[in-house]
Formats: C-alpha cells, structure tokens, sequence
C-alpha cells in the first residue's frame, strides 16, 4: 500500500509536466485545427529562458543589487519565462502557421517539425553542445507521511501545475476570450462576424500554450535540473499522445490523459523493468484508443473545420 | 447620407463575373429584399458586403466611410450584421453562450482582469449575460437559454442565430434566407419577427428570400438579381409587374 502510495506521488509529479504540455497542443489543435510539433520544443525554450532568468535573477541578488529569497526568484522566475515564452510562441504563430492558414494540412504540420529543428539547433548554436544545470533555487526537504515519501518539490510542482490548470479551466468557460476559442473550435468562419478577429484569437491560443508549457519547462528544471536542447522532443510526442487521448481541444481532457500518462508509465516502471516501461506503457495507450477513438472528451465527428 | 451605399461593384470568380456593376443604397431603418434564382449572386453579394471577398471593383460606403479591404471582423463591429442560409451556429454551445459570444466586441476588460477575475470582469461580463438574457426573452427562446444548440428544433436555431445577429447590435441587418427550410407555421412566425425586430431596434434589413410571398409583404423595396446583375428594382407591386421578373422566374414557355 505504502508502495502504491509513493508511485502515486511520483506518477502525480510526471503527469503534470504532461499534462501542462498537452494543454498547449490540445489547445492549438482545438482551435486552430493543427497539430504544433514544435511545442515540446517550445518546452524546452521556456526551460531554458527559466534557466537564463534565474541565473541572471540570482545574480542581481548576488551583487547585492536586489535582495530577494529564493523562493520569491522562483516565483518572478516562472513568471517573467511564461510571459518571454509566449512571445516565442506568438513569433512561431506569425512566421511559420499564419502564412499557411490556407495551406494543406500536412504543410501546416512539417512546419511545426520544421520550427523544431530549427530551436533546438539554435539552442545548440547559442549555447553550445553542453548541458547546463538548472539552478537549486528551493533546497530539497523530505516530509515522511506514515512511510510515503514527499518532498517540497513534488508538492510544489503539483500544486503549481493544478492552480495553471483550474486558471486556464476559467479562462475558457468564463471569459470572452475563452468564449471566442471555443466557438472558433466549432465554426470560425463565423467568429469574424461577431466583430472578433481570428488573428488575435489564434495568437492568444500560442501565448497561453506556450506559456504552459514553460511553467512546464520550469517545473521539470527544478525536478531533474539538467537542460539540453533535445529534451523536448520525447516529452513533445508523449504529451501530444495526452493532447489526442483527451479529446480534441477538451482542457479536462488533455490535463486527466496527461495525469493517466503519468500513472501508467510509473506504474509499469514499478511492476516491470524500467526499459520495458514505454514499450507496455504505450501500448495500454493504443489500446485506450482502439475503444474510445475520440478520446475521453472528443466528439465523434468527422474534423471539418480548417484555419 | 445613406446607411449603406454600394458604387459599381463587381466580383470576378477566376474568370467569371459573378456580380457585375452592382448598385444598392440603404437608408437607415429601410427594409430592402434582394431575390433571383440559384446561382444567381445573390449570396456573393452578402459576401462582398461583409467583407468575406474583396470585390474586384466599386465602392462599399458604410455611413459614408468606404469598407472596402477591411477585415470582416471590421466590417462586423462597424455595425453590420448577418445571418446564414445555411445554419452556422456552434453547436456545442449554449444559446446563452452564442448571445454573449456576439457581445464580445462590446466588453471592455483586458487579458489581466481576465486572468485574475477581477471585479470589473465579473462586473462586464454579467451584464453581458443580463443583456443576453433580455435578447433571448423578445426573440422567444428564454426558456431555451441552457440547451446546447445541436438538440434544438430546426426553428429554434433559426431564432438563435437571429439573436446572435441581433446581439451585436448592428445598424443594419443581412439575413440570407431566414426561412430556409422551414414548414409554413414556422415561416408565419419568423415573418413576425422580423416585423418585430424592425419596430424595435429601428434597424435597416437587408433580406434575401426564395419566397416571394414573404419578400412582398416585408420590403420596401426590392432588387432582382439575374446572373450578376440587377434587372429590377422597385416596390413589391412593381416587382410582380415587371416583365423581366417573371420571365426571370417562371421561364418564357407561356403555360396554356
């Protein structure tokens, strides 16, 4: 039991950096009717801005110049590498997917793997083929709760992701931009003639999913704090896989499969050898997907819209 | 000065004229008819107006101001607003959603104060929902508001997507096709609210009908499009009179 529990922790940990990143991808493919494949790379620039915010916070602490805990650079830290992100996300929307609205699918598709390529082999030209480490801003503490074993970490990443996603969750359902997504999901065509332009719309779907998925970037920094350009690829795809098994553009649904993503790979990894772990875990996925097509929360209709 | 002014405009599909030398003015409060058989151009011209296609040539005039080249989502929030001949709603939404979605343009809370729930959101987008709620009682479909919009009858999306149009307050009012599809009960009470909508909010509407019936009783004056172009133009009795219209509907072949 107390085994179970300690995986459950763990598995809530792994889920939400795959939750955060489906939101963005399920977002984006809700709305805008396409797939991103630049997002798990865009993952991996908000780790990196993360990086270069905290240690330029920490060194402004160092001089003397602010004085501020770490706990509070952490905080500026994951706000001010949301904010940059996004604007790398807005670029991505205006460069590569704007000029291709009209495009085929598949165009629109190699341009996400396109933009990907092009990051990581910027990273690897700005910073060089090195790993950096993620600075320590907050000093592991273990808390023992009858035999399970949480640290402040863990708590703090899950709380983290948990309030992002109750904000998006009310962004969407209470506000009129959130409002404008949803209805730019079913019908956008007519969206224009509500006095709503598309363009704002579809830009507002990049920051936030970019936003995300550098809080995402932050978080695992701080989990597992070495950075390098590719780690965005594998986590780019797996949480692509939480983004479908969701539902198409359903935020309950890319953040409960993100979370399932989580639970099914530790728990392999805990009843099987931990390289059988992807193998069994993806193929209980597929699985899922041959019952239920759609996803948890996607409706079962032909996708007819195009943007 | 006209509400709505159209100079010379033509549209070219490929090398197609699919409208050609096209001529509207409208004054505020008018109701003009805009009928011609399928495939006639009488959609396109919605279309041009609203900014959907650019017209290959002429002047658009919206109080004065030519629209021509700017955005639909412009065009829109200028005051100009459209139903569709084929339904265009938002499915899973709820008629509720679809009155305050059309308001949109109309709250004034920027991207912060939508993040961290201010009272100035709260405040806006109530009223919104209070405005929504009114629009929703003189259209009928109050006691709907919570449905989403797939489960209802084919009438009662009609009347949504009326409030829709409505809910953005336009200055005038492009419906193409109100009754498309409807059975005769259904018919009889759209034309009654269309009647209401034009007492109440004082607005222009411009309507594009297959039955003539409705387009007689309801116009001031009406167009007849033919292949592009405009072959009459008049008051409903001019209409009917018209030789052109009646060749243009029921064919040369004189009936026996």
């Amino acid at each position: 039991m107390i085994f179970f529990l300690q995986n459950l922790v763990n598995a809530l940990q792994w889920g939400s950096f795959y939750a955060l990143i489906a939101l963005g991808y399920s977002m984006v493919y809700g709305i805008l009717m396409l797939f991103n494949f630049a997002h798990g790379d865009i993952f991996m620039v908000g780790a990196y801005i993360g990086f270069g915010v905290a240690t330029g916070l920490l060194a402004l602490v160092s001089t003397g110049m602010i004085t501020a805990p770490n706990w509070m650079i952490l905080v500026l830290t994951i706000l001010f590498s949301m904010i940059l992100t996004s604007f790398v996300g807005m670029i991505v929307e205006r460069v590569g997917y704007r000029p291709l609205r009209d495009a085929p699918r598949a165009s629109a598709a190699i341009t996400g793997l396109m933009i990907g390529i092009i990051l990581e082999t910027g990273n690897l030209i700005l910073l060089g083929a090195r790993r950096v480490s993620f600075p320590a801003l907050i000093q592991t503490e273990t808390y023992n709760l009858g035999g399970v074993y949480i640290t402040n970490k863990k708590i703090m990443i899950v709380v983290v992701s948990l309030a992002l996603m109750l904000a998006l969750h009310q962004f969407v359902q209470r506000t009129k931009w959130g409002m404008a997504m949803r209805a730019m999901a079913y019908d956008y065509t007519v969206v224009p003639l509500m006095g709503v332009s598309i363009n704002t719309i579809a830009r507002l779907t990049f920051a936030i999913g970019s936003a995300l998925a550098a809080a995402a970037g932050i978080l695992f920094g701080v989990a597992y704090p070495v950075l390098d350009p590719y780690m965005g690829i594998v986590f780019g795809w797996k949480a692509f896989v939480a983004a479908i098994l969701g539902g198409r553009g359903s935020v309950l649904g890319a953040t409960l499969a993100g979370f399932l993503l989580g639970f099914i790979e530790i728990f392999v990894a805990m009843i099987f050898p931990s390289t059988l772990r992807d193998l069994i875990a993806y193929s209980i996925i597929l699985l899922i997907l041959v019952f239920r097509p759609h996803g948890f929360f996607g409706e079962p209709y032909s996708a007819r819209l195009r943007l | 000065m006209p509400l709505l002014e159209v100079k010379n405009m033509s549209h070219d599909f490929g090398g197609l004229r699919a409208v050609s030398d096209y001529n509207l003015v409208i004054e505020p409060g008018q109701v003009r008819g805009l009928i011609g058989p399928n495939g006639a151009g009488k959609t396109t011209v919605f279309n041009l107006l609203t900014g959907v296609y650019r017209p290959t040539e002429g002047e658009i005039l919206l109080e004065g101001k030519n629209i021509v080249g700017l955005q639909p989502y412009q065009i829109a929030s200028m005051g100009l607003g459209r139903t569709f001949q084929e339904l265009r709603l938002w499915r899973h939404m709820t008629v509720l959603e679809h009155v305050k979605m059309a308001r949109y343009s109309k709250l004034g809370y920027g991207l912060i104060g939508a993040f961290l729930g201010t009272p100035k959101r709260h405040r806006k987008e109530a009223d919104n929902e209070s405005k929504a709620y009114a629009l929703l009682e003189m259209l009928g479909i109050l006691q709907l508001a919570d449905q989403v919009v797939t489960n209802l009858p084919y009438g009662a999306q009609r009347r949504v997507e009326m409030a829709r149009a409505l809910a953005m307050e336009p200055k005038i009012l492009f419906l193409d096709e109100p009754t498309a599809g409807m059975n005769p009960e259904e018919l009889i009470q759209m034309m009654k609210i269309i009647r209401e909508i034009k007492d109440r909010f004082g607005l222009a509407i411009f309507l594009i009908e297959h039955r003539l019936r409705m387009v007689m009783e309801l116009c001031e004056v009406i167009q007849t499009l033919v292949f592009g172009k405009v072959i009459a133009e008049g008051n409903p009795e001019q209409i009917q009179k018209n030789p052109k219209v009646i060749d243009a509907y029921l064919g040369t072949e004189t009936v026996e």
